[in-house]
């Protein structure tokens, strides 16, 4: 489903990306580990398209596509999803209106007829279920004045209403309370499925007791140093991120 | 370049879409002002003589005064000597429907997305069309005059009621007011009229069209609503002028009163040419609206969405009069390229117990500047008067400029006013976060405006409401960079 080989990308002239290969199948849950300002955000904006986040070079294949070379709108259009890790307030944008554009935005795209208020509404009390999320904040305007959990949440849902192919979760995990942690984890269980896949970029460990993950990988300093699968993370929890960075130092001492 | 900015290039080179000209026969006066032009405009509307003195009157006022330049816009001199003070379509036939009209004119209103007969048809609104300078076609007259509403031009009402116009005209914007209404009120072309008897709610929108078509031909237009004793009235009031090189002058007076426990609701939409993406061209709208709340308990809305000309001046206000009587102004003030607007609102409390609200919303995009002005005046007499005001500027881009002048006069220590004030820009983050639920860069931002208005847009009749949604988001093409 996606292919990424040797990819480097700037933010300001810094280089964050040193080249990563990755490759998604569908069905497939990998999980992106590594210490902060690894570049594990950065993979997952890079993928969604952010315009800050420079592309320099290496490629991205999605569904056999040039992934890189789509704009954001049209990446989302086609199935790929990003959870923000700060999701953005949207004054006066009505909750349910923006999902519902959202939705026929894509529908549109596919060639599918847009959804009525009425089918969009059935659908959406339905998907809400998943995240247990309270009707009041349909009618609210997005993420503006939502607490940290219900933000994370409100993310969910639009993953669980737009249902992508590929859904990156950056960071979906921090600052949640475990309740609010074990509601995100099951919204996402119930959307896996063998078609989909699902990139988990997180700092701990914790988040892969709900999600267990298929595949693991390291980043570290813009590269994936390790890759294995949901028994690294444990190893990882009891050593923390320190040994990787001793290694992978003592490495580059080296070269 | 990024996508979003090449999007942006495209859109930006869209070109007005409302520029055409129809070609219908106009009978004008040459060019310039003198007291002759005034009597021959009073005596092609066979006006009564009274008219033509309180004109002269106004004229002769006018010509002791400057223009006023204290608004914060630019503009170049104006020949008031270069301006045709009056042009009448030639063909000025009496029409009972709108099939009898012009089938060029009836073009015009469907190019402007304005479908006269579905109009009338959807929402049961009466329309007083109001073509350059003479009303053309005004329908559903019947039904209403059966409920003793009168709706009608302010020519045939100065034929037909003129007892009713000379109680009333000036009365609330008197001749000697400022600048552009001592001009308006020397000459004035036509308007509209609409008197509301006693204990009458009006069962309809009255609504009318504007529309500047002659080439080079100012526009006078003279408005005056009166609601009686327990009436209601809500008045729609649209424009769209076609693309001129030359800008054009539009000096209108609207009068509103409203006796005790009257309420009366003005909405505006008004999408006159701004000029082009270089400032060239586009419409002066320099207007005198004001209302009166005369009697006790008595209520005046003003609802504007604005997003057409060159330069707007205007300042739709409520003298509050009666004891207990509310004054609101709901805005939104949009501009892009090289506009420039100035306008507000003035809130006089004169009687006890008086409200007011105030909500501007103001938009600005390209290189234009956007100015909220308001005053709230608390006079002495005015025992517990309040008045809540709300302006917030919202920027796109950064080559524009918001500036908010409030003015606070009280002189009652009863007196309550609360004024809020916010400036935001829409964020890149936030188009980024529309874009990856996959929405284009020129939606997002039409989503976050409209979100933005919706305070102002829930004022409005359902129709416009519609058509005002619609003609934001015209006039937000090109102004994402």
């Amino acid at each position: 489903m996606l292919e990424i080989k040797n990819l480097h990308a700037s933010v300001e002239e810094k280089e964050i990306l040193k080249g990563i290969d990755l490759k998604v199948n569908a069905g497939e849950v990998h999980a992106i580990m590594g210490p902060n300002g690894s570049g594990k955000s950065t993979l997952a904006n890079v993928l969604a398209g952010r315009p800050e986040y420079r592309v320099t070079s290496g490629e991205a294949l999605y569904e056999g596509k040039n992934l890189l070379a789509m704009a954001p709108e049209i990446r989302a259009r086609e199935g790929v999803f990003l959870a923000f890790q700060y999701p953005v307030e949207l004054p006066g944008v009505n909750n349910t209106t923006f999902l519902r554009t959202a939705l026929n935005e894509a529908r549109k795209y596919r060639g599918q007829p847009e959804m009525s208020a009425g089918a969009f509404l059935a659908l959406l009390k339905k998907r809400m279920q998943l995240v247990e999320m309270a009707d009041t904040l349909l009618s609210r305007a997005v993420n503006e004045g939502f607490s940290g959990g219900e933000k994370k949440r409100n993310e969910i849902l639009q993953m669980a209403v737009l249902e992508p192919r590929l859904a990156i979760l950056d960071e979906t995990d921090s600052g949640l309370d475990i309740d609010a942690l074990r509601i995100v984890a099951n919204g996402v269980n119930k959307l896996r499925s063998k078609d989909n896949a699902v990139i988990l970029v997180t700092h701990y460990q914790r988040l892969l007791n709900y999600i267990v993950p298929d595949f693991v990988h390291v980043l570290y300093n813009g590269k994936i140093v390790r890759s294995g699968g949901k028994d690294l993370a444990m190893e990882l929890e009891e050593k923390g991120y320190d040994s990787i960075k001793e290694k992978e130092e003592a490495a580059s001492a080296i070269q | 370049m990024s996508n979003s900015d090449l999007t942006v290039e495209k859109l930006a080179s869209e070109e007005y879409k409302y520029g055409f000209v129809t070609d219908i026969e106009t009978d004008k006066l040459p060019k310039g002002l003198n007291e002759d032009v005034i009597k021959l405009i009073s005596e092609k509307k066979n006006e009564p003589g009274w008219m033509t003195d309180w004109r002269l009157k106004a004229y002769r006022h006018w010509l002791t005064m400057n223009e006023p330049h204290w608004s914060n816009v630019k503009y170049g001199p104006i020949d008031y000597q270069d301006i045709i003070y009056y042009a009448a379509p030639k063909k000025k036939p009496k029409l009972n429907n709108l099939n009898e009209a012009d089938p060029e004119l009836v073009k015009a209103f469907e190019k402007l997305g304005i479908p006269i007969e579905e109009q009338k048809r959807l929402a049961g609104v009466a329309v007083d069309a109001v073509f350059d300078s003479v009303s053309v076609a005004t329908t559903f007259k019947e039904k209403l005059s059966e409920l003793g509403i009168i709706f009608c031009s302010m020519s045939e009402a100065l034929q037909n009621h003129p007892e009713l116009v000379r109680k009333y005209l000036g009365t609330v914007v008197p001749y000697t007011d400022n600048f552009f209404a001592s001009l308006n009120s020397a000459v004035f072309s036509d308007g509209s009229f609409a008197y509301v008897p006693k204990g009458v709610r009006c069962p309809m929108e009255l609504s009318t069209y504007f529309r500047i078509n002659a080439s080079e031909t100012g526009q006078f237009e003279r408005t005056l609503i009166v609601a009686e004793e327990g009436a209601y009235v809500s008045y729609l009031e649209g424009c769209t002028a076609p693309i001129r090189d030359t800008n054009q002058l539009h000096a209108a007076v609207v009068e509103l009163v409203a006796l005790d426990n009257a309420e009366i609701k003005y909405s505006t939409v008004q999408n006159w040419y701004p000029g082009d993406k270089d400032g060239k061209g586009g419409i002066y709208n320099f207007v005198t609206k004001r209302g009166a709340c005369r009697g006790v308990n008595s209520k005046i809305s003003w609802t504007q969405v604005e997003t057409g000309s060159a330069i707007t001046w205007k300042y739709p206000s409520c003298i509050l009069q009666g004891d207990n009587s509310v004054g609101e102004f709901y805005s939104v003030a949009m501009t892009n390229n090289l506009q420039q607007a100035d306008t507000g609102t003035k809130m006089i409390h004169i009687g006890k117990n008086t409200r007011s609200t105030i909500i501007s919303k103001g938009i600005s995009a390209g290189r234009s500047n956007n100015s909220y002005r308001g005053q709230v005046r608390i006079t002495s007499k005015a025992e517990n008067a309040r008045n809540y005001s709300q302006c917030d500027s919202l920027l796109i881009g950064d080559k524009c400029g918001a500036h908010t002048f409030p003015y606070l006069e009280t002189n009652n220590p009863t007196a309550q006013v609360e004024h809020e004030a916010t400036t935001s820009k829409i964020g890149a983050d936030q188009i980024f976060y529309l874009n990856q639920r996959g929405i284009s860069t020129e939606d997002a931002v039409r989503l976050i405006v409209n979100g933005y208005c919706k305070e102002v847009f829930r004022q409005l009749p359902m129709e416009f409401a519609v058509e005002a949604t619609r003609l934001l988001s015209m006039s937000l093409e090109g102004s994402v960079g």
